[in-house]
């Protein structure tokens, strides 16, 4: 088969991450290519460069032997290339069919569209893809597989020779990722080149021709799918060494349970999750993206209602409808989005971390005593070492490490003893990062209950005292912390799909029992 | 699979949108019929022919100006020009027309021009400047107002010289075919311009792209649309629109009035919001808009009648865009 695309040596850097390290890819005609790699590896990065969306620091593309300058997502289309987005990008007000054909809608003498063409089409292109759908159907009132589908196949209607998805099939269900590979095999048979992103091992078996791996924006290697086992990719995945000194898991067995929920429901995100967390200890919970875990933070911090289940605090049974409930029972969450929903960016590092608190600081007769408040920020810089020239610096001129130390306080003030952290190293460099680790393990020490949440593999081995896997909402194991669990047994849990759960349930006792 | 197969599901479902799309149109015609109805049963003054064509006549400029900020709300921007773009167009007319004596279609032609290189300056500093929409026009709408008063010498200027200027506005073509039914001109303007609009809106594809950068500008963007062009060819067409308005009131009033304008553009947003177009962009309809405006005049005109005193008429007037926003949006979340 002849190569169609050829990248190579493809750098891109973005403000405080070195995405893409010379980074290499190729895409035969009539193949499906899997990319493969943790969340961060640099997958969609460098498939955005090639659609177009992001301009490479530096390297080359190449298309049939030709050097390929893409200048926006317009050039790429023009040569050939589209992308199907993993976050949706459409158009909810419009119609099926007018999202389709946004911006090359067939058109009649002076700007006129011609409405009944463009229905038309969009209906053949359903018709290809055996899909049910009514072109004149406004995306916003589909569900998201139907919107999916649209997705898909507005991407078809371009007649692309390059198809790079990025992870399809996240919203579909087994019915519909059938339909989809059916497509895909056509597109095959055309000699489309598929470039195919995704986190599901069992897909690749079933649909990809060859695998590539990155890992940390480098590219690892190039297998065939086929003869390749799970295990080696995943191993290849995975294969950086932690260089961390090994933790120390304390015996937190006996002491009170701080945190305990009991069913957890809330659609397709949260499937029945039950878990318990005691004084002192520090639950991971590691999985991919979209495995449900921020979902079970905000549902248990009340940011978004709960189907079903209970929530119990130090034993007892709360009732938690309102991030105000939540911390009023003593729970903080501190965002993976520190920026939109932790801090007040324009305001001093005092005011934010008086924030939560600012009924306690309320003087005769509505006056707020700056001096208490001042004295308290000065107390928390100091225990936690946040770099800052005063108190009175704005947040939004400190690193993302003190930011994150800023947060931080702000709970510990509020008297929160459980503590969510989402992301907690998101944008953070190395050096802050370990001394943000320090201070998790000092709270933990100290008697608060804290749940981790990191798409960081390291991250998450080197703080858990136990590991919680989630996979497509499901609770799929809680692994003891320390040296005895390793990335591999990790990454299973975390890509055991409920369709797979039958032939591998024995395995994953033999593993979590 | 056979065709019936496709076409049991997709009647159902076009059914149903067709059904909730006559329902917000039904609300605000409801609200309106309902007022109609309520203030001919008030007062017997109200349903007479003069006042039926009062409240037409003082629903033409407003109206005009609101069918022109549909367009860039529909976009998701808003545009606080359109009053002071409206009067300093009439300005520019009366400069063309009675300072430098250009015969009607010059003026006429002057002052859509007029209209539309402001349009296009607005959309301009939205686009390519990347200025928010509101701080854009509200700088637009203090820089008109002040040109309007230094071009025209803070007085008025009169079309005494151009004695077909009243055509415009206040004379009927209607009246000279149908005798007893002089709906002025410039009603009939305001319906061909809402036409016009519609047409715009739901055919071409400058309406498409209103709709699209509405509703999600990142994904036009991405699917190859020249997002900066068509936004400004939106405030364009708006401007030029606020130039016929320019022209409608100055024929109204026989003359240009620099100092006019400033408030216009929150009766033409409030026509807007009441006729159901989302300010968050996306959504909306000109027939709503036009009937947003009539719920507007027939509300100050029947309120007028009542002999209600003038303050507590806006007090009213801003209730009922509180709670024609409020009733679209619990119509929604139930939809």
């Amino acid at each position: 088969m002849k190569t169609i695309i050829e990248m190579k040596g493809i750098e891109k850097r973005f403000p405080g991450v070195h995405a893409l390290k010379s980074a290499r890819f190729d895409l035969r005609a009539g193949e499906v290519h899997a990319l493969m790699g943790e969340n961060g590896a640099g997958k969609s990065t460098l498939m955005k460069i090639l659609a177009g969306i992001y301009r490479p620091d530096a390297g080359e593309i190449i298309m049939e032997g030709e050097p390929l300058e893409l200048t926006d997502p317009r050039s790429a289309q023009t040569a050939g290339i589209g992308i199907i987005h993993q976050e949706l990008s459409l158009m909810n007000d419009l119609t099926a069919a007018q999202n389709i054909f946004i911006g090359r809608e067939p058109r009649k003498s002076f700007g006129r569209l011609d409405e009944r063409l463009l229905n038309q089409q969009a209906a053949d292109i359903f018709k290809t893809m055996r899909l049910k759908l009514d072109p004149q159907v406004t995306v916003g009132s589909l569900t998201i597989a139907k919107q999916q589908m649209v997705e898909i196949a507005k991407a078809l209607s371009y007649q692309f020779r390059v198809l790079i998805m990025d992870e399809p099939t996240a919203a579909l269900n087994d019915a519909e990722i059938a339909d989809l590979f059916s497509i895909i095999r056509d597109l095959k048979a055309q000699g489309v080149g598929v470039v195919y992103i995704s986190h599901k091992m069992d897909e690749l078996k079933r649909i990809a021709d060859r695998v590539t791996i990155m890992r940390d924006g480098e590219y690892v290697d190039t297998v065939p799918a086929a003869d390749t086992p799970i295990s080696t990719i995943i191993t290849k995945m995975v294969g950086r060494e932690v260089k961390d000194e090994a933790l120390q898991v304390p015996d937190t067995s006996n002491n009170p349970i701080a945190l305990e929920v009991k069913g957890l429901r809330r659609g397709r995100e949260i499937k029945d999750v039950s878990f318990a967390l005691r004084q002192g200890e520090i639950l991971g919970f590691a999985g991919l993206m979209g495995a449900g875990r921020t979902e079970v933070a905000r549902a248990i911090f009340g940011a978004d209602p709960l189907d079903a289940g209970e929530i119990l605090v130090h034993g007892k049974s709360v009732s938690i409808r309102s991030p105000h409930d939540a911390v009023g029972a003593g729970i903080g969450y501190l965002s993976e989005d520190r920026k939109h929903f932790g801090l007040a960016l324009p305001m001093d590092v005092r005011n934010n971390i008086a924030l939560a608190s600012l009924k306690s600081f309320i003087r005769f007769p509505g006056r707020l005593d700056e001096n208490a408040m001042k004295k308290t920020a000065e107390g928390y810089i100091q225990r936690l070492g946040i770099r800052t020239p005063s108190d009175t610096q704005e947040v939004k001129l400190l690193s993302g490490g003190n930011q994150q130390k800023v947060v931080i306080a702000k709970w510990l003030l509020r008297n929160c003893d459980i503590l969510i952290f989402d992301e907690p190293t998101r944008g953070i460099d190395v050096g802050a990062k370990s001394e943000i680790y320090q201070l998790l393990v000092e709270l933990a020490k100290s008697g608060k209950a804290i749940i981790v949440i990191s798409s960081e593999l390291p991250e998450v081995m080197r703080l858990s005292h136990r590991i919680a896997v989630m996979c497509e909402g499901r609770l799929t194991g809680i692994l003891p912390g320390g040296a005895t669990t390793r990335q591999e047994d990790i990454m299973h849990l975390a890509t055991l799909r409920e369709s797979m759960v039958i032939e591998t349930e024995t395995e994953m006792q033999r593993r979590v029992g | 699979m056979t065709n019936t197969d496709i076409a049991a599901p997709m009647a159902a479902t076009t059914a149903k949108s067709r059904f909730s799309g006559a329902q917000q149109k039904l609300l605000a015609f409801g609200t309106l019929i309902i007022l109609v109805i309520g203030f001919s049963l008030a007062s017997p003054n109200f349903m007479q022919t003069s006042n039926i064509l009062a409240i037409l006549q003082a629903t033409s400029v407003n109206g005009i100006l609101a069918v022109a900020a549909t367009l860039v709300i529909i976009t998701g921007g808003i545009d606080l020009s359109v009053g002071t773009l409206m009067t300093f167009t009439a300005v520019i007319a009366g400069v063309v027309l009675t300072y430098w004596g250009f015969p009607l279609p010059i003026g006429i032609i002057a002052s859509l021009l007029t209209g539309a290189l402001v349009g296009l300056t607005s959309g301009a500093i939205i686009a390519k400047m990347k200025i928010p929409p509101f701080i854009a026009t509200l700088g637009m709408m203090l820089i008109l107002k002040g040109l309007s008063l230094v071009i025209s010498g803070t007085k008025p200027i009169y079309f005494n010289d151009t004695p077909s200027f009243p055509l415009i506005s206040t004379e009927s073509f209607i009246g000279d075919l149908i005798p007893g039914v002089p709906v002025p001109n410039g009603v009939l303007v305001l319906f061909i311009v809402a036409g016009l609009a519609s047409y715009i809106l739901g055919r071409t594809v400058l309406g498409r792209y209103c709709f699209a950068l509405g509703s999600n500008e990142e994904a036009a963007r991405l699917s190859g649309v020249s997002v900066d062009n068509w936004k400004m060819a939106v405030y364009s067409l708006s401007g030029g629109i606020c130039g016929i308005a320019g022209l409608v009131i100055a024929s109204r009033l026989n003359s240009a009035q620099p100092a006019l304008g400033q408030g216009y553009e929150l009766d033409a947003i409030a026509a807007v919001v009441i006729g159901g177009t989302s300010l968050a962009g996306g959504r909306g309809t000109i027939l709503g808009t036009v009937i947003g405006a009539l719920i507007m005049s027939v509300l100050l005109n029947g309120l007028r009648i009542l002999s209600m005193p003038q303050e507590w008429q806006t007090v009213v007037t801003g209730s009922i865009i509180i709670i024609a926003v409020y009733a679209d949006m619990m119509r929604k979340r139930k939809a």
